[in-house]
This record gives structure tokens, C-alpha cells and sequence, in this order.
């Protein structure tokens, strides 16, 4: 049985683009679990670890040369904000991943400060996912994830590691770091999976 | 198991508006009935669902600001300009309504009973509500500074003296005003910096553990400041109020 708030009105948008639960913001919040990083680009690497330990590594010049796209998408965070139409540019994870060798299932997204997320391989391949290092055409500011973050905008955000530092390929799933504190493993904003029971 | 412990966590629940207390102009705290509620670890935050009478839902998160207790807790709202759901909050909820919660939720910015550290308590603005939660149910020493533009935006101003006056010298509230301060008060207006924060700060032996909530801009100068003063960042939590909220 419902529960009618009275005098509660609402303001209704058609917004076939927002997933269950969530609000359109125009403005770009912040969601973090703690201060900032601080990363000097010329001790920045980013590395690709398969299962077996075999590591890629690209320095920030080698990084920014590979070949970019520059996606437009729909973002939404966990804590209730969706984001339409959001711009950036990046590497896909498939060119990262082109001439890795690897038989994993899963991945486990590693950022500068410790904080790490876990996501099934196939959630980023085939132009679903990318390493992104702008934001409407600037270099993507450090509260936003700057250098470089994951950007996986068909999953709640929180698994668009910011700062990120490697991919972790894996033959077996390791919750990360909001997936161990209560929040959803798969985190599918069309599917509502906010939570651990969701 | 730790699911078996929290039946229901995750329901929709009916929660019924108790009480309400203007905080300020534009915020006001709800005491909210819930059958079953079994309380909440300071820090915590409910997911909140009204539904208009066409069935159309609108969810947001807040803040529990009350100490932990089965049965009843507070959220503290501020109204958001323009916002669809804190306006319904604020300003027309009445002793008597009904509208649905879920939680306790979150499990990182919480101070757990268990955790004996000293903590530095630092919030801005309406960031200050899961901080009161966490002072009103201090056990361990507890600092808090927080951040307010003038007196007539500051919340829980009676709250807060009477914590600190109960918590037999473990709460300590240090207040700082950016824009207006209230008259007599020994300082002028001015922004948190480095030498305040350093005043109130626990010194790096103590190895104190920091929760700083407010707008992202606030947190991440003082999660900043507290990196340079030598404060661990692994010990620093933050929880940011984006610019909008609803």
C-alpha cells in the first residue's frame, strides 16, 4: 500500500533518460570518501596488470598520445543525481587493452590514494568504458578525478575510479572499496542496485 | 550474519513526522517515527521517498543529526533553492504526515562506538548535520569546528552548547563565522584557514581520525589543510554536499 505525503506535489520532468530514483542536476557534484590525491604529472603511470603479473605502463606523454575519443554521455551517481550529456575525452579500455593477453573475468580499477573498484571485464569492453583526461574540452581538474579517471557512464559513478592508476585484471571478482561498505557489487542505475541487498 | 541482523535496512518503510524545529530561516529538523527502527550508527544517512497522490515519487538522501535510539531519529534539511523535495521539507511537512524512509545507510563516514580514537569533527554550512549526530553520541573526545556564515544560518546553536556542557569537557565546539559574526564575538568574520584549523586540531601523536562534511569546495580545502598540517590522509573521511541536492 502507498504512503501519500500530503501536500507533496512534485515537479515532474519528462526525462525518459533518468534511471529509477534518480534527479537531473545541470551542475557537477563531488562524491569522495577522502582528500584528494596529489599527483605530479611527470611521476604519473598508468598500468594495465594482467593475472598473470604482466604489467603495461604508459607515462602521461605516452598516455595522452594514444589514440583519444571524445564521448558524450549520461552519468548518474549513486547519491541521486544524474547528469545528461556530459563530454570528455579519453582512451577506450579496448585500445588499453588491444595487445594485452589476458583470460580474465574481472577487473579491479586501482586509483592514486588507495581506493579501488570492482567491475566484470565485459562491462568495459566494446566501447563502454575509457580512461578519460578532459572534461568540456579542459584537463579534467583533480576533484573530478584529474589526471586521468575511469569513466564507465552506464554504471553508477562510484565505479568511474577517480585518479585512476591501473586496471588489475583478474580471474576471480574482488569487491573494492564502496562494494566492501555497503553499496551494490554490480551497480546498475537501470536496475536501482544501490546497495549491498538492492 | 550481518544480513539477518539488519531486517528491513532496505525496505521502504512508513515513517511518520513527529516533531519539527526550524534551525534556522531556511532549515529545519523532522523527528521522524518509524515502528521497528532499531537506530543508526553516527554519521549515517536515510534514503527519503515522498509520493505525490498521482503516485509520482521523488528520492533524496539525508544526514541523521540525532543520537542513536530505536524507534525515532532526526534528519536535518536545508532548503535548496529551486530543490523539489527539501522545499516539501522545510517548509510544508506537518506533525502528522507520512512519508517512507530506508537506512540506517553508509558504512564509511561513521564514528563506531568501537573506535576509540579522538576525532576532529569539521563542517560547513548544513555539513554539519551527521556531525551533530556523532557529537551528541560522543564517548571519546570529540572536537568539533564548524563553519557558518553568521549567526542567523548557524543550525543546532542550543544543541551544541548543551553537548558540549553534558559531554564533561570530551565535546569541545569551536565555531568560526565567514561572513557575519554575532556581536562581542572575539573574532572577526573570516574563511578556516591554516592557523585555525591547526588551534583545534589533535596533535599527529594522538592519532585522531577527521570527518569533514560540507560543500565540495569547503572539504576539499580543509581535507587539503589537514594533509599539510601532517594529518594522515588515510585518517581523513569526508563526505561533500554537492552544489544542488534537491
Amino acid at each position: 500500500m502507498a504512503v501519500i505525503t500530503r501536500g507533496f506535489g512534485g515537479r515532474r520532468r519528462d526525462d525518459a533518460d533518468l534511471p529509477p530514483g534518480q534527479y537531473r542536476t545541470d551542475d557537477f557534484p563531488v562524491l569522495s570518501a577522502g582528500p584528494t590525491p596529489r599527483i605530479d604529472l611527470d611521476e604519473w603511470e598508468f598500468a594495465v596488470v594482467t593475472e598473470t603479473g604482466e604489467r603495461s605502463t604508459w607515462s602521461w606523454a605516452e598516455f595522452t598520445a594514444l589514440p583519444a575519443d571524445e564521448p558524450t554521455v549520461d552519468i548518474h551517481c549513486v547519491t541521486r543525481w544524474s547528469k545528461f550529456g556530459t563530454s570528455w575525452r579519453g582512451v577506450s579500455v579496448d585500445t588499453l587493452l588491444a595487445d594485452v593477453d589476458t583470460a580474465a573475468e574481472y577487473v579491479v580499477a586501482h586509483s592514486y590514494g588507495g581506493y579501488t573498484t570492482n567491475i566484470p571485464l565485459e562491462g568495459l569492453l566494446d566501447g563502454q568504458a575509457w580512461v578519460a583526461y578532459e572534461f568540456d574540452g579542459e584537463p579534467l581538474a583533480p576533484v573530478h578525478g584529474g589526471p586521468a579517471r575511469l569513466l564507465v557512464p552506464h554504471l553508477y559513478f562510484w565505479k568511474s575510479a577517480k585518479w585512476l592508476r591501473a586496471l588489475e585484471l583478474r580471474l576471480d571478482d574482488e569487491p573494492g572499496f564502496w562494494e566492501t561498505a555497503g553499496y551494490h557489487n554490480d551497480g546498475d542505475p537501470w536496475r536501482e542496485q544501490r546497495y549491498l541487498e538492492d | 550474519m550481518a544480513r539477518a541482523a539488519v531486517p528491513g535496512r532496505l525496505t521502504w518503510q512508513p515513517a511518520i513526522v513527529a516533531a519539527t524545529r526550524a534551525e534556522t530561516a531556511t532549515a529545519r529538523t523532522l523527528v521522524l517515527d518509524v515502528d521497528g527502527w532499531t537506530g543508526h550508527v553516527p554519521g549515517q544517512h536515510v534514503d527519503v521517498r515522498l509520493t505525490a497522490p498521482d503516485g509520482y515519487m521523488a528520492h533524496r538522501s539525508y544526514s541523521i543529526s540525532s543520537a542513536p535510539g530505536p524507534g525515532r531519529l532526526e534528519v536535518t534539511v536545508q532548503a535548496v533553492t529551486d530543490g523539489e523535495v527539501s522545499p516539501y521539507l522545510v517548509d510544508v511537512a506537518e506533525p502528522g504526515d507520512q512519508l517512507e524512509i530506508r537506512g540506517p545507510l553508509g558504512g564509511w563516514f561513521v564514528r563506531r562506538l568501537a573506535d576509540r580514537r579522538p576525532a576532529l569533527l569539521i563542517g560547513g554550512g548544513s555539513g554539519v548535520a551527521p556531525l551533530m549526530s556523532m557529537v551528541r553520541a560522543a564517548t571519546n573526545p570529540t572536537r568539533l569546528l564548524y563553519s557558518t556564515r553568521s549567526p542567523s544560518d548557524a543550525l543546532f546553536s542550543a544543541d551544541l552548547a548543551t553537548a558540549e556542557a553534558a559531554g564533561g569537557g570530551r565535546v569541545a565546539v569551536t565555531k568560526v563565522y565567514t561572513r557575519v559574526a554575532p556581536p562581542g564575538w572575539p573574532a572577526p568574520p573570516r574563511r578556516l584557514d591554516a592557523d585555525a584549523l591547526a588551534q583545534v586540531a589533535w596533535p599527529r601523536e594522538a592519532d585522531a581520525v577527521a570527518f569533514v562534511c560540507g560543500p565540495t569546495g569547503f572539504v576539499e580545502t580543509m581535507a587539503d589543510l589537514l594533509v599539510d598540517i601532517g594529518h594522515d590522509p588515510t585518517n581523513i573521511r569526508t563526505e561533500r554536499f554537492g552544489p544542488t541536492g534537491g
